[in-house]
């Protein structure tokens, strides 16, 4: 193994499903190679390690070119209008939710829980907190608060440095 | 890559995707002591170069792979 750790630094700035897998997925794999790990969340990526939001991050139907035709021998899309109705958030959300299921991927609070485990650092936007009015108790057990400075200080010494 | 060796422990990722398998390797890896070998089978169509590139980044050794019928055995010395 190599003298000095190979680091990775991620920033997760998007609180929507689909893009809180993205940093955790990178976090743990870099941990499983005994890489150091920090995630700097800010803005909407604060979601991720709320613990009242967590449990109900979700993914928009709306403006999503992406998002699976809902009956798949059907090769039809859901229109955006359609994603205007209430609670199509929510069946977009479980549409995505039973995917990762059936991949065997863990929720996003298993997956906080194991990037900690790994040695994961996960630093809270200091400002981002202010902002969004968010107690402090409310994050994660472990969670370090710091600001840009403190990131950007271990960011410099970073092999990979990401901003998803 | 037909070296012979005896597998210590055998572990089944069959049915996990990215980065699960590595994850759970990367514990089960632990579990040997160094210079023992871990079998690992897995079916996730990327562990076949995600196991080279995490051989490469750890220091352990990939011994082997196979593939039968879409599985994947794979074979790693623990080094360090």
């Amino acid at each position: 193994m190599a003298e000095k750790k190979k680091r990775l630094a991620l920033v997760a700035s998007k609180g929507s499903l689909d893009q809180a897998y993205s940093p955790l997925i990178l976090a743990t794999t870099a941990a499983a190679m005994g890489w150091e790990v920090a995630i700097f969340f800010t803005f909407f990526g604060f979601d991720i390690i709320n613990k009242k939001r967590m449990n109900a991050l979700k993914v928009s139907p709306i403006g999503n070119p992406a998002m699976p035709e809902p009956i798949p021998a059907v090769p039809m899309k859901v229109p955006n209008f359609i994603g205007t109705i209430p609670g199509m958030t929510h069946v977009a959300t479980a549409f995505m939710k039973s995917w990762m299921g059936r991949a065997n991927l863990p929720s996003i609070p298993e997956f906080v829980d194991m990037a900690k485990e790994m040695g994961v650092r996960l630093i809270a936007c200091a400002m981002t907190l202010g902002v969004m009015g968010v107690d402090e108790k409310d994050l994660v057990e472990g969670v370090e608060l710091a600001g840009a400075t403190a990131f950007l200080d271990f960011a410099a010494d970073a092999d990979v440095t990401l901003y998803i | 890559m037909s070296a012979e060796f005896a597998v210590e422990k055998t572990v089944d990722y069959k049915g996990l995707f990215c980065p699960m398998p590595i994850v759970k390797l990367a514990g089960a890896i632990k579990e040997i002591e160094v210079g023992q070998v871990l079998e690992m089978l897995a079916d996730d169509p990327g562990s076949k170069a995600d196991m080279q590139a995490w051989a490469r980044q750890t220091g352990h050794e990939l011994l082997d792979m196979k593939e039968e019928g879409g599985v994947f055995k794979f074979y790693v010395r623990r080094t360090s």
